[in-house]
C-alpha cells in the first residue's frame, strides 16, 4: 500500500473522529440548480437508440422537436411555428422558427430534421424504437432494407419548411413527434464525430440545455444553452440527474434536502407515511398505462373464453387497489384508461354488477366449461420477481379459491418473465403497458395479429384486426374512434387479457419548485419549471 | 524467487481461460437475452440488433470472436449502457470503488488488529468479551442493515452527513460508505487477530524470548504480532479483491458509481459483455492478490521461502 492511501486513510480517520463537529454547509450560490432523481441509469443519450422514460427525462431537456409536451402534456409548438395538415391527412407542412439554433451557434434547419429522420430509420443505426415512426411514408421499408433513405416521406423545401408525408391518416401523428425518437441530432457532429458525439463537450444540442458533465451511475449534469431561442425564459441554469435505483435511498435523500423532484416510483410501504407528512410534496396522477395479464389463448385451458372471463369476473379489482398497491390506482373495467384524447373508453359488460353477482356468474361459467367441485381448474400464474407482483399473485389466488381454481405462482426474473411471454411459454403471465403517445391505438394495437410478439396472449381476431385496420386508415377523428371502441368492446368480450388496474404516477416535488403540472404522462420539461429561493 | 512467480504468473492463464470459458456459456444458456423485457422488439429491427451483435451466429462462432478481440484488450461495448465500452466503464467504476475499498481495508486493519491484540493481551476481562461481543455483532448485522441505518440516523435525522451521491469524490459522501464497507472486516479482522495472538503468546518461541528477559513491548511487537498476523494476511488476499472491486450493496444503498453493481446488474440485464469483463478483471485481481498475499507470507515468516535453491 502506497504513502498516498496512508494519508487518506489518516484523514478519513480524523474526519470520522470529528463527525460530530461536521455541520451541514449549505451553498449560499445565485445559480439555481436543480437536482432530480431519475428512474435509472440512461441506456444512452443518442435520442435515435432510445426507448424509455429515464432517456426521455433527461433528452427532452437536451434536444427539441418539431413540436413539444407544454406543461400539462398537450402538444405545443418547438422549433416549428407552426404547421398545416392536407385535407387527406397524409401531408404535413412544418414552418420552422427563425432563431431555432444549435448549441454551437448554426441555424437548426428542415434539413437538420430530414437528416434525424431518415438517421432514424437507417437500418445500419439499429434504432430499437424504429418503429414509433413507422406512420411516415416509407419508414417501415427504409428500416428494414427494402428502400433507400432517401424514399423516406421527409422532404425539406427549403430551410425553413419540412414536409412529413405519411403512410396513412394517423391522427396522433404530432404526439409521436414529441416522441425522444423524432428529436433532431447535428449532422456534422454524429457524422464527423462517431459514437463521440455523445460526450460532454462535444454533444451539439439545440434544446434548452446542453450536456456538462456525464460520470456513469453517478450523474448526468446539463447547463442551460445559451444560444437557445428562448433562453431568456429559461429560468434554471443547471440540472443534475442521479440515475440511483434504490428507491429507499432515493426518498431518503429527497428527505435530508439532496433531491428537488424524485421522479416515478416510490416504494408502496412508505406511501402511508408520505401522505401522512408529505402531502404537500407527494403528487399522485393517473398514468397512461394498464396492469394487466395475458391468457395464453393457443392452449387449454385458457383457449376456452368463458375460463377467462369467469377469472377476470372473480377478480375484486376495489380490494386489489385499495389493500395491495395503495396509491390510487383506478381499478381497470376496460383496456383504454379514461381520458385517453378522442376516444370513450369501453367498459366490460358486466362492470355494473355487484361482486357477489359477478362470482355467481363466473362460478356458473367454469361449470359449463367443465370445471367445478371433483374437477379444479389447475394452472400456473408467472410473474416477474417483485414484492409487489408478489402481493397481486397472491390475491388473485386466492380470489380465484372461490371459483374452485388452483394456482401456482412462478415467478421469475424479468428478462426470463418476458422471454417466456414472448416465446409463448407460459399459461398466464403478468404484463404491464403503457402508452407511447395519447391514443386508444397504443392501446389495442397490443391485441393484433400483426403485433406478433408484443401480442402475449396470441389473441388473433378477424373482426378485430379489420377494424384496427381499418382506424389506421380512416382520417375522421370521430369516425376513427368509433372503430377503436368496436374493437375494444370486442377485446373486453373475448378477454385474451385480464386487466387489473390503471397506473398512476408517484412523484415528490419539492415546495420549491414552480409551475410543476401533474399530467398523464409524467412529462416534465424542465423549462417549464423554476425554482423559488 | 522470481522464477516462482513467473511461474505461478504463467500458471494464472489457464485459470483464467477456463474462467472466461465457463462464464461464456454459463451466460449464454441462461434463459432470456439482453432485449427481453415489457417493450418487446419487433422481429425484423431485432433480428438485425442481434447481427450487429454478431449474436446471430452459432455460439461457438461467437466465442471465437470474443475470445479474438478480448486478446486485443477490446471486451466490447456494453449491451446496456451503449454509449460505453466495457473498458469504459471499469476504467471509471474501479478507481472510486478501490478508493472506499482500500480506505476501509486499511480503516478495518487498524481498528480491527488493535483491538484484536487488545482482547487477546487482556483475555477473558471485561475489555476482551467486549470486543469480542462487538465484533460478533458486527459479523452477524449485514451491510444492508447498518448502512440504511446510518444513512437515516446521521444523513436524516442529524444531517450532518450526506445520505448517499458521490458528490464528485468528496470526503463528506465516502465517510458513511467506507464505514458501511469496514464494519464486517473490522469484526472479521479482530477475532482472527486475537485467536492467533492467543495461540502464538502461547507457543516455545515466545516463552524464550520472554525467559532471555525481553521487554514485554518487544516480544509483542517485533516477534508476536509478526506470526499472529499471518491468518490476518491470507484473509486480507481475497477480501482485498472484494472489497476494492465494490461491494453491490453500499454502491446501491449510498449511490456509489463504482463497478461492483456491474456484477449483479450486468448478470440480470443479460449484458454479456459487461459479464465477461467484470469477470475478467475480478479473476485477474484475485489471481495477482493471491499472489501477493504469498509474497507478504515471505516476509513476515521466516520459514517460509520461495527460493528453491537448494532443490
Amino acid at each position: 500500500m502506497t504513502n498516498f492511501t496512508l494519508h487518506r486513510s489518516a484523514g478519513l480517520l480524523a474526519a470520522v473522529l470529528m463527525l460530530g463537529a461536521l455541520v451541514t454547509t449549505s451553498a449560499a450560490a445565485a445559480e439555481k440548480v436543480l437536482r432530480i432523481a431519475n428512474l435509472g441509469e440512461p441506456e444512452t443519450l443518442d435520442p435515435h437508440k432510445t426507448s424509455t422514460t429515464v432517456e426521455f427525462n433527461v433528452l427532452c431537456n437536451l434536444f427539441e422537436g418539431l413540436v413539444v409536451q407544454d406543461p400539462k402534456g398537450n402538444v405545443a409548438p418547438g422549433v416549428a411555428q407552426k404547421w398545416s395538415t392536407s385535407a387527406d391527412g397524409l401531408t404535413y407542412t412544418f414552418n420552422l422558427r427563425a432563431d431555432a439554433k444549435w448549441s454551437n451557434g448554426e441555424a437548426v434547419t428542415a434539413g437538420d430534421f430530414v437528416f434525424s429522420l431518415r438517421r432514424m430509420q437507417d437500418p445500419r443505426i439499429n434504432s430499437q424504437y424504429a418503429e414509433v415512426l413507422y406512420p411516415i411514408k416509407n419508414a417501415q421499408e427504409v428500416n428494414t432494407g427494402k428502400a433507400d433513405l432517401t424514399e423516406l416521406g421527409v422532404k425539406a423545401l427549403d430551410a425553413r419548411t419540412l414536409e412529413i408525408t405519411l403512410k396513412a391518416p394517423t391522427p396522433y401523428f404530432l404526439q409521436l413527434l414529441t416522441h425522444q425518437t423524432a428529436l433532431p441530432v447535428n449532422e456534422r457532429a454524429v457524422t464527423e464525430l462517431g459514437g463521440e458525439w455523445l460526450r460532454p463537450g462535444k454533444m451539439v444540442s439545440n434544446g434548452a440545455y446542453m450536456l456538462e458533465d456525464v460520470k456513469p451511475a453517478s450523474h448526468i449534469r446539463i447547463v442551460k444553452n445559451p444560444n437557445y431561442w428562448n433562453a431568456g425564459k429559461v429560468a434554471i441554469d443547471t440540472v443534475v440527474f442521479d440515475p440511483s435505483e434504490d428507491r429507499g435511498t432515493v426518498l431518503k435523500r429527497y428527505r435530508a434536502g439532496e433531491f428537488d423532484i424524485v421522479y416515478g416510483d416510490l416504494p408502496n410501504d412508505q406511501l402511508y407515511w408520505l401522505r401522512q407528512n408529505m402531502r404537500n410534496e407527494l403528487h399522485i396522477a393517473p398514468y397512461a398505462g394498464v396492469y394487466y395479464f395475458s391468457f395464453n389463448t393457443t392452449k387449454r385451458p385458457f383457449n376456452d373464453p368463458r375460463v377467462r372471463q369467469a377469472l377476470t369476473m372473480a377478480v375484486n379489482r376495489e380490494v386489489l387497489v385499495e389493500k395491495i398497491t395503495l396509491a390510487g390506482e383506478l381499478p381497470a373495467y376496460g383496456f383504454v384508461p379514461d381520458g385517453t384524447a378522442n376516444y370513450t373508453s369501453q367498459k366490460l359488460p358486466w362492470a355494473n354488477l355487484g361482486q357477489g353477482a359477478r362470482e355467481a356468474a363466473a362460478v356458473k361459467l367454469m361449470s359449463e366449461a367443465g370445471y367445478g367441485p371433483g374437477k379444479a381448474l389447475k394452472f400456473q400464474l408467472a410473474y416477474n420477481t417483485s414484492e409487489n407482483h408478489k402481493k397481486i399473485a397472491v390475491a388473485l389466488a386466492s380470489m380465484w379459491k372461490k371459483l374452485g381454481v388452483e394456482v401456482e405462482l412462478v415467478n421469475s426474473e424479468l428478462k426470463v418473465h418476458y422471454a417466456n411471454l414472448r416465446q409463448g411459454d407460459f399459461q398466464l403471465g403478468r404484463a404491464g403497458w403503457i402508452a407511447d403517445y395519447n391514443d386508444a391505438q397504443s392501446f389495442l394495437f397490443l391485441s393484433q395479429t400483426s403485433t406478433k410478439q408484443q401480442n402475449f396472449a396470441r389473441f388473433s381476431n378477424p373482426d378485430y384486426d379489420r377494424l384496427m385496420d381499418q382506424a389506421s386508415i380512416t382520417a375522421d377523428p370521430a369516425a376513427r374512434a368509433r372503430l377503436l371502441e368496436q374493437a375494444e368492446t370486442i377485446l373486453l368480450k373475448e378477454l385474451p387479457v385480464l386487466p387489473l388496474y390503471f397506473y398512476v404516477s408517484k412523484d415528490l416535488v419539492s415546495t420549491k419548485v414552480k409551475g410543476w403540472v401533474d399530467n398523464s404522462f409524467n412529462i416534465h420539461y424542465v423549462r417549464d419549471l423554476s425554482l423559488a429561493d | 524467487m522470481w522464477a516462482y512467480y513467473l511461474r505461478r504468473l504463467l500458471g494464472a492463464i489457464p485459470t483464467l481461460f477456463a474462467v472466461m470459458t465457463v462464464s461464456f456459456f454459463m451466460m449464454r444458456l441462461a434463459p432470456g437475452g439482453p432485449f427481453d423485457r415489457e417493450r418487446m422488439l419487433s422481429p425484423e429491427i431485432e433480428a438485425n440488433i442481434r447481427k450487429a451483435y454478431d449474436l446471430d451466429q452459432p455460439l461457438i462462432v461467437q466465442y471465437g470472436i470474443y475470445l479474438a478481440k478480448a486478446l486485443k484488450g477490446d471486451l466490447g461495448p456494453s449491451f446496456k449502457y451503449q454509449d460505453y465500452t466495457v473498458v469504459e466503464l471499469i476504467a471509471s467504476g474501479f478507481p472510486v470503488s478501490f478508493r472506499i475499498g482500500m480506505t476501509a481495508i486499511i480503516l478495518a486493519l487498524i481498528v480491527g488488529g488493535s483491538l484484536g491484540i487488545l482482547a487477546a493481551l487482556r483475555q477473558n476481562s471485561v475489555a476482551d468479551h467486549l470486543v469480542m461481543g462487538i465484533a460478533m455483532v458486527g459479523i452477524t448485522i449485514p451491510n444492508f442493515v447498518i448502512a440504511p441505518l446510518l444513512t437515516l440516523v446521521i444523513g436524516v435525522y442529524f444531517r450532518l452527513l450526506p445520505v448517499g451521491g458521490y458528490g464528485e469524490g468528496s470526503l463528506r459522501n465516502l465517510i458513511l460508505p467506507t464505514i458501511a464497507l469496514a464494519l464486517p472486516p473490522v469484526a472479521y479482522i479482530a477475532r482472527l487477530t486475537r485467536a492467533s495472538m492467543i495461540e502464538v503468546l502461547r507457543s516455545n518461541y515466545i516463552r524464550t524470548a520472554r525467559a532471555k528477559g525481553l521487554p514485554g513491548r518487544l516480544v509483542i511487537g517485533r516477534h508476536a504480532l509478526r506470526a499472529a498476523f499471518l491468518p490476518v494476511v491470507s484473509y486480507l488476499g481475497p477480501a482485498i479483491a472484494g472489497i476494492i472491486t465494490g461491494s453491490v450493496v453500499i454502491e446501491q444503498i449510498f449511490g456509489i458509481p463504482g463497478i461492483g453493481r456491474y456484477f449483479v446488474q450486468g448478470a440480470l440485464n443479460r449484458d454479456y459483455t459487461l459479464v465477461m469483463g467484470v469477470v475478467i478483471f475480478y479473476g485477474s485481481l484475485i489471481i495477482l492478490l493471491n499472489l501477493a498475499v504469498d509474497l507478504v507470507y515471505g516476509l513476515l515468516d521466516p520459514k517460509i521461502r520461495y527460493d528453491f535453491r537448494h532443490d
